[in-house]
Parts: structure tokens; sequence; C-alpha cells
């Protein structure tokens, strides 16, 4: 939007309560959602030359109302003139808060696809540009410009109110939401260049929408446990990959380059969210990280610990991967052999995923089994859909068949 | 998820489009013009390419390379054309495969070229 990073973070954090007020006001999610994306934009021209207003939310507030307005007008040319105040909510003092949770219920509308949901959040909530939303997922800015308006259009026709939902809505929606961050986390790419491409990276941009979200919900644990989740994940990931973008696995990593201040921020996170009762399986996936982070060497780690936490996972969901994860934890209290037989089980919910075969590459080497683990890491090699990773399982084959 | 759909126009008894029926080109233009123009609007395009025919083949070892044109002289399976698309699941990009497979040929009737759905690699990696 601008190149310079502190009046960008002023309108980013300003835009979904800048959008919250002038959906409250006018209702037309839509028309008001493009209306504040048109007033960020004046404000990124003029203000660096005009200087920065005194009260720059107000400011943004007035001028995409005026365009909402002008809109207005220019439509009741056409057509006989409706009264605006009939058909929508009057404004009431609400805070900034709910507003933004209630944008963020909206964007993450069950009626969305993923990809139409991520989209919507970034531009609505997080304030980003179409172009940078589609720089960001590598796609042209028409593609992306048509999806986020056809997430809108599928949101209007879905009629769903600019409020909280409540009663036995809620859970189900907040999960939604949850789910939506915790993909938009998962798209941050592994090796970044440049500080303005760093800007655009999606880890940090979900890091700070979970923020937000943890700020206005600040008892809902599994909101702590998202946010501790992504937190002590991006603590590691300066040692991630090395100078040419390789993966390093954590068993290799340096340790040191943590980022120790994000690992206590996450660990004080877990810790409070799991006092408080009700655990949840961000909450569970924050503490396994957690036991990881606590470990100064891949050797230090609190493998039972891990072993149990897992087992705790397993019984909130039937996702195999978690089981596939539990069954190396298993193989590192107990050898490999018992995580091999823990593999054996997956074969069919898995069948020809190359997490299965990299897993159980890692075990038949562990087991002393190169030609297997050789065979294996090649099957995983070709099944993976992720060049780095694709690189680091064909290097492990090499490995192996160079020792033997 | 990310497919390259991969067209190479070869199907037993196809004749170039040159030979064509100047409507039957233009409906088949048009045909692709308008999918690529609806996977646009569903936010779906990433890309549409086509390839001319006109193929040089470099081998180098370091100092001079040698270009030739060609191997595909005596093949008849050269790439075309491809369009990349960025959807949902597997299914949706074999639907639109289809679609795409389903073009107009010489009076109309589809010509049922073969379409090679490949899904594309990330240059990303969810932890590990």
């Amino acid at each position: 939007m601008t190149s310079d990073p502190q009046l960008e973070d002023l309108l980013r954090a300003a835009a979904p309560r800048v959008l919250g007020a002038v959906v409250r006001r006018f209702g037309d999610f839509a028309a008001c959602e493009d209306a504040v994306q048109e007033a960020l934009l004046a404000a990124a021209t003029q203000w660096p030359a005009e200087g920065t207003p005194q009260e720059p939310v107000a400011w943004l507030i007035a001028v995409a109302s005026r365009r909402m307005t002008d809109r207005h007008r220019s439509e009741a040319a056409r057509a006989e003139r409706e009264e605006l105040s009939a058909h929508e909510p009057s404004p009431g003092p609400v805070a900034d808060h709910d507003d933004t949770l209630a944008l963020m219920f909206m964007c993450c509308h069950p009626s969305l696809t993923p990809a139409s949901a991520i989209a919507l959040t970034l531009r609505a909530v997080g304030g980003l540009t179409t172009r940078e939303i589609a720089t960001a997922f590598l796609v042209p800015e028409a593609t992306m410009a048509q999806r986020v308006t056809r997430a809108k259009q599928t949101v209007k026709a879905s009629n769903a109110p600019f409020a909280m939902p409540g009663g036995d809505e809620w859970g189900p929606r907040l999960r939604q939401v949850l789910h939506v961050l915790y993909l938009i986390f998962n798209e941050g790419y592994v090796t970044t260049s440049g500080p303005q491409l760093a800007r655009a990276d999606l880890a940090l941009e979900a890091i700070r929408l979970a923020r937000i979200v943890h700020a206005a919900l600040p008892g809902e644990p599994e909101v702590a446990g998202l946010l501790a989740l992504m937190l002590l994940t991006e603590a590691r990931r300066p040692a991630r990959a090395d100078a040419s973008g390789a993966l390093i696995p954590l068993a290799e990593q340096d340790r040191t380059t943590w980022d120790a201040g994000l690992i206590a921020e996450g660990d004080a996170l877990i810790e409070a969210a799991w006092h408080r009762g009700a655990v949840g399986e961000y909450q569970v996936q924050a503490a396994i990280a957690a036991v990881h982070d606590a470990a100064p060497r891949h050797e230090d780690t609190d493998w039972p610990e891990i072993v149990v936490l897992y087992g705790l996972l397993g019984r909130m969901t039937d996702n195999p991967m978690v089981a596939l994860n539990a069954a190396i934890a298993r193989a590192m209290v107990e050898g490999p052999q018992a995580g091999l037989a823990r593999l054996g089980e997956l074969d069919e919910p898995l069948a020809g995923h190359h997490r299965l075969h990299a897993a159980r590459a890692h075990l038949l080497e562990m087991a002393g089994d190169d030609d297997a683990a050789i065979a294996e890491f090649t099957i995983a090699a070709e099944r993976t859909t992720s060049t780095p990773e694709r690189n680091y399982l064909t290097t492990q084959a090499a490995r192996l068949n160079a020792n033997r | 998820m990310r497919f390259m759909l991969l067209q190479d126009y070869y199907v037993e008894g196809l004749e170039p489009m040159t030979t064509w029926a100047p409507e039957d080109a233009k409906a088949h233009i048009d045909f692709q013009n308008r999918m690529n123009d609806e996977l646009r609007e569903r936010g779906e395009l990433v890309e549409a390419q086509a390839l001319t025919q006109a193929a040089k083949t470099v081998v180098g070892d370091g100092s001079s390379p040698i270009v030739t044109d060609g191997p595909f002289i005596e093949s008849k399976e050269l790439l075309a054309g491809y369009r990349t698309v960025d959807v949902e699941s597997l299914e949706r990009a074999i639907e639109i495969a289809a679609q795409a497979s389903a073009a107009p040929g010489p009076n109309g009737a589809p010509i049922n070229m073969p379409i090679e759905v490949r899904e594309v690699m990330w240059n990303s990696s969810d932890g590990l």
C-alpha cells in the first residue's frame, strides 16, 4: 500500500476498525469494503505529503462514508431512492473489538471456501491490498480481485448479519475463524528475501490477526492455544532453512537461533490457557511445540511427555496425521520397531501420502535398515508437492546410498 | 492446489487447425478465450499460454552449446499450450480439463484432445 512501514502498520491496524464502523452505519458489506479500500489508498497517497491527521481512524471513516454516500446518490439518480435507514441497523455505541470480531466472523463465513475466506480476511480485516494478496499467493491480481468479489457476493447471498454469532453457533463459527487463521499461517513461506517480501509474510500476518482475536477474546482458551502454537512454531523459523533455502529438520536445527522472546510469550500463553480447563486441539498442539522448544538439544527432548500429549490429541481428532506423529514420538521412547508397527496401521488411511513414507524412512534408518529406508525416502520424494521437501528427501536417499 | 493442464493437440485423425473451416477455427478460438475469461472470473486462473511450434533443442557442455531444430520432428506430441489453475481440489482441475478437452473442432464436434493434469510443486513447506 505504501513504502513507509510505520504508515503501513497504522493503516493496516485501522482497516478493520474503519470497516466495522462503516458497515455498522451503511450495511452493505461488499460496497463498504470497497469504500474502505479506497479510503486507505487515499490515505497512503495523501498523508505522506500532507501529514497524518490527528484522528486517523476518524479521517478514514469520514472518507469511506463519503464514498458510500456518493455511491448511494448516484444509484438514487437511476432508481427510486430507498430510505437507507428503513432497512439498515442504526449505528450504536459498540466497542472496536466487537466490530473487528464481527468482521472476522463474516469473512470466515461457512458458506465460503477456505481460499475465498483467506483472501477476504486478508483484505477486509488485514487491510492488505488485492495486489499484495495476489503477490503472496502467486496469482495474477485480476484473478485475486475476482476471488475477493465472489467471496463478497457469497457472503451477501448468505444474508449473514453483521454481528457476533450466538448460542449453539458460537463454537463452530469460532472454530471456522481459527481454522482460516491457521491456514494463513501455514501458507507462510520458508524463504523470504528483502524487507518488502518479509512485510507480506503470511505467517506474520496470521500472528497479527490471531493477536487481534486473542485481544478481543482473552477468555477463549483455543484462541490463546492457536496464538501460542503460531508463536512457538514461528520461533524456529530462523533455524528451519539454510542460506540456500534447503530445509533443516528439527533434529539438526541450530537451536541457539530460535527466538527466545517468541518462545517465552508462547509458553506463557499456553500455560495460562491450559489451566482454564477447556483443553482443545490447538492448545495440545501448542503444548507439543512448547516441549520441543524447551529442549536445548534434540536429545534432551521430553519424548514421553510428547507421547502423552499426542495420546490426548488422538482422542480429540481422528486425523491420521496425528497418529503418524504419535508413532514417531513412540519410536523415540520405545525404539524404531514400536514406531514402525504403529505406522503399519496407517497404510490404509494415509495410502500413498508422502509423510507416511518419509516417517517410515526415518524409522527404518534408525533401525539400521538402510536399503528399505532409501526406498521409502525415494517414494516420499516422488510424492511430496513441496520443492524444498522433495530436495530434502532426495538428499536423504542419496546420503544413505553413498554410505552403502 | 495448483495444477498445470498441458495440451498437445494430438488427436488421431484430427487435421491441423489451419485446414479447418474458418468458422470452426473461430469457434475453437472463441471457446478457449471464453474458458479463460470464465476461469479468471471464478478466481482460478493463474496463467494460460499457447506455445509456437518452432522448437529449438539446446545441449550444452559449458562451452559451445549445440542447437538443433527440434528433435520433435518425428514426434506428434508437441506441447502446444498450457493453463495453470489455482483450485480447491484435484476434482475441480479434472473438471476444467474435461471442459478443455471438449473444445469444438471441425463442424463443431468436440475434439476430445487429451489433457495432462499435473500438480505444481510449492516452494514452501509447512514446518517439519
